[in-house]
């Protein structure tokens, strides 16, 4: 079964942003281009504030994807559990919508009798299995952040490992804000696996501010110029549910 | 994890609350609850006298994928592989919609808990159930996926291993889809998470693992050698120690020939007879009789020779005495 991309960014960070635009809205701004922003706060012993808290949900809620605050020993399992959460997320969305105009009305999956529902199901999880993946990793490295990059580096291995044992083709890209002289930093073009992480990881310098949001506006811009899933669905929606349901 | 206390505030459901199905219209009332992970809360529920296992979410969509993953049980003959499923339905509480099901409660104390009372005697026994039950999952083309101890209930008497927790339950080939890290090859750089027999069975020797080292410990070198280490450090594990690395690297073609691994290290290690419990022993024979069935028909063939000419001597006997009274 053909499908489209899934696209994704992946935000880690320990705190607020303290510079440029609102990242919330940069996460809705996000989403209106067909991108899934995810966040995740890594805790060492310190506590996220309540500032630092309702910024990292509503990245999340906006953004059409999923939010959890972490310990950093809990990172890696939290990473892929994200990412594939949110990717359910999106194809539960994907398939809702084709049910709605099928079914017609406000008619989701929610409403079928739980029997039907099981079928439903079957076709969202084959999907997300076969999908492709594109994931921008957005990395903070403020200063607070540098004692949990090993951390990170490992937890983005693990990620690659989960991801790649499914039989769609996934793409990973890894950013960094702030950076050297722009808000943001590639250290990683995409590739469809992170083993490369090793050596640029060791190399990162931690700088002081957060520029959370226009690292997002900028993250945007360096997704692959490709169809998203939503265009493609409804371009060529019998074909797909001929073959799937 | 901040996810499960906002789940767990959000139904923080009293024991008493009677729950009715929207479709099915069955009554549940809660007792008490039993457990909770990542994808809902399970509680003990109380429907027409019986005692019912309830899981509740307020994903609609993983209790679905849970019930599918229950129902094709259901199709696998005579299988103790999951628990039975009951009831699927939805309950409107405060205008929002919680999808539930219903399942058979296993009762009983998890695997560690089981072991710590009733002596690692027990250990061999349930750990070649859960062998056998896990054989006939991947035959059906499964996979178990998030196996722990704490997945592991013992029912009884008499004993015997059941799975309870299906969420991490995947089609063979697929990404598993829920697991434990330190259960998990992908964690311990021994594997991929894709989903084959060997995935499973790689879980069963860190299970054996975690009964000696009941606090678990943490990836340090990450590697066969660490798990190695830690083997050798226990001499319950030792006994194990080709077994348990077969399982770590992969090298078992199925559950039934790492069943039949342990069975053979029973019979040849005379060592310690004292570590194999009664039961453990019973199957052992079993297996015995098994191998020498071949055998066996011949060997009935010749001694039912043996009976027929003792009792036709016999008869011979007494004829000639009769014969010869007859006579004088």
């Amino acid at each position: 079964m053909k499908t489209g991309t899934l696209k994704q960014i992946l935000l880690i960070t320990d705190g607020c942003s303290n510079r440029g635009e609102d990242p919330i809205a940069m996460a809705a701004l996000a989403k209106e281009q067909g991108v899934t922003v995810n966040v995740i706060g890594v805790m060492e012993q310190d506590v996220i504030d309540e500032k630092g808290m309702n910024e990292i949900e509503g990245i999340a809620l906006s953004g059409g994807g999923v939010s959890q605050v972490v310990y950093a020993k809990q990172l890696s399992q939290t990473v892929q559990m994200v990412t594939r959460k949110a990717m359910t997320q999106t194809l539960q969305g994907v398939v809702n919508r084709e049910l709605q105009q099928i079914l017609g009305g406000s008619k989701s999956v929610e409403d079928l009798p739980p029997d039907q529902r099981g079928e439903v199901m079957e076709v969202v999880d084959e999907l997300g299995e076969t999908v492709e993946l594109e994931v921008l990793i957005l990395v903070d490295t403020s200063s607070s952040m540098k004692q949990k990059l090993p951390t990170v580096k490992e937890a983005l291995f693990d990620l690659s490992l989960s991801l790649n044992s499914r039989s769609g083709d996934n793409q990973f890209s890894v950013y960094v804000f702030p950076g050297k002289k722009k808000d943001v930093e590639r250290i990683l073009d995409w590739t469809p696996n992170l083993g490369s992480l090793t050596s640029v990881f060791s190399k990162l310098t931690t700088g002081g501010i957060t520029p959370t949001g226009p690292a997002i506006r900028e993250a945007l811009t360096y997704f692959k110029k490709k169809r998203s899933l939503r265009s493609l669905f409804s371009r060529d929606d019998e074909s797909f549910f001929e073959e799937s349901v | 994890m901040m996810m499960n206390h906002s789940l767990k505030n959000q139904f923080n459901i009293r024991p008493g609350t009677v729950i009715e199905g929207k479709w099915h219209h069955q009554q549940y009332t809660i007792m008490k609850e039993l457990g909770f992970g990542a994808n809902g809360i399970v509680y003990l529920a109380q429907n027409n006298k019986q005692q019912v296992a309830l899981k509740m979410s307020d994903n609609g969509m993983s209790i679905t994928s849970e019930v599918n993953v229950l129902k094709s049980f259901a199709k696998v003959q005579g299988s103790a592989l999951g628990p039975s499923l009951l009831d699927v339905d939805d309950w409107i509480q405060r205008g929002s919609q919680i999808s539930f099901y219903a399942m058979e409660y296993i009762q009983g104390p998890d695997l560690l808990t089981f072991i710590k009372k009733n002596g690692h005697a027990w250990t061999e026994v349930l750990i070649l159930q859960l062998l056998s039950d896990l054989h006939r999952l991947h035959q059906n083309g499964w996979v178990f996926g998030d196996l722990k101890p704490d997945n592991l209930i013992v029912t009884g008497p008499p004993s015997r291993i059941r799975c309870i927790d299906v969420g991490g339950t995947t089609i063979q080939g697929r990404a598993i889809k829920e697991f434990t890290e330190f259960f998990d090859r992908g964690y311990w750089g021994l594997g991929t998470r894709k989903a084959d027999p060997n995935y499973d069975l790689f879980a069963v020797a860190m299970i054996l693992i975690n009964m000696s080292y009941p606090q678990r410990f943490s990836k340090t070198t990450g590697d066969l050698k660490q798990l190695r280490l830690a083997i050798r450090e226990k001499a319950e594990l030792m006994q194990y120690e080709d077994i348990l690395l077969h399982a770590l690297t992969g090298k078992f073609a199925d559950a039934n020939e790492m069943r039949s691994s342990i069975l053979q290290r029973g019979l040849t290690s005379a060592k310690s007879p004292s570590s194999l419990s009664q039961k453990g022993q019973s199957q052992i024979r079993a297996k015995k009789t098994a191998v020498t069935r071949q055998t066996k028909p011949k060997r009935r063939k010749s001694s039912g020779v043996l009976e027929t000419l003792f009792i036709f001597t016999i008869i011979t006997l007494l004829y000639v005495f009769y014969l010869y009274g007859q006579l004088t």
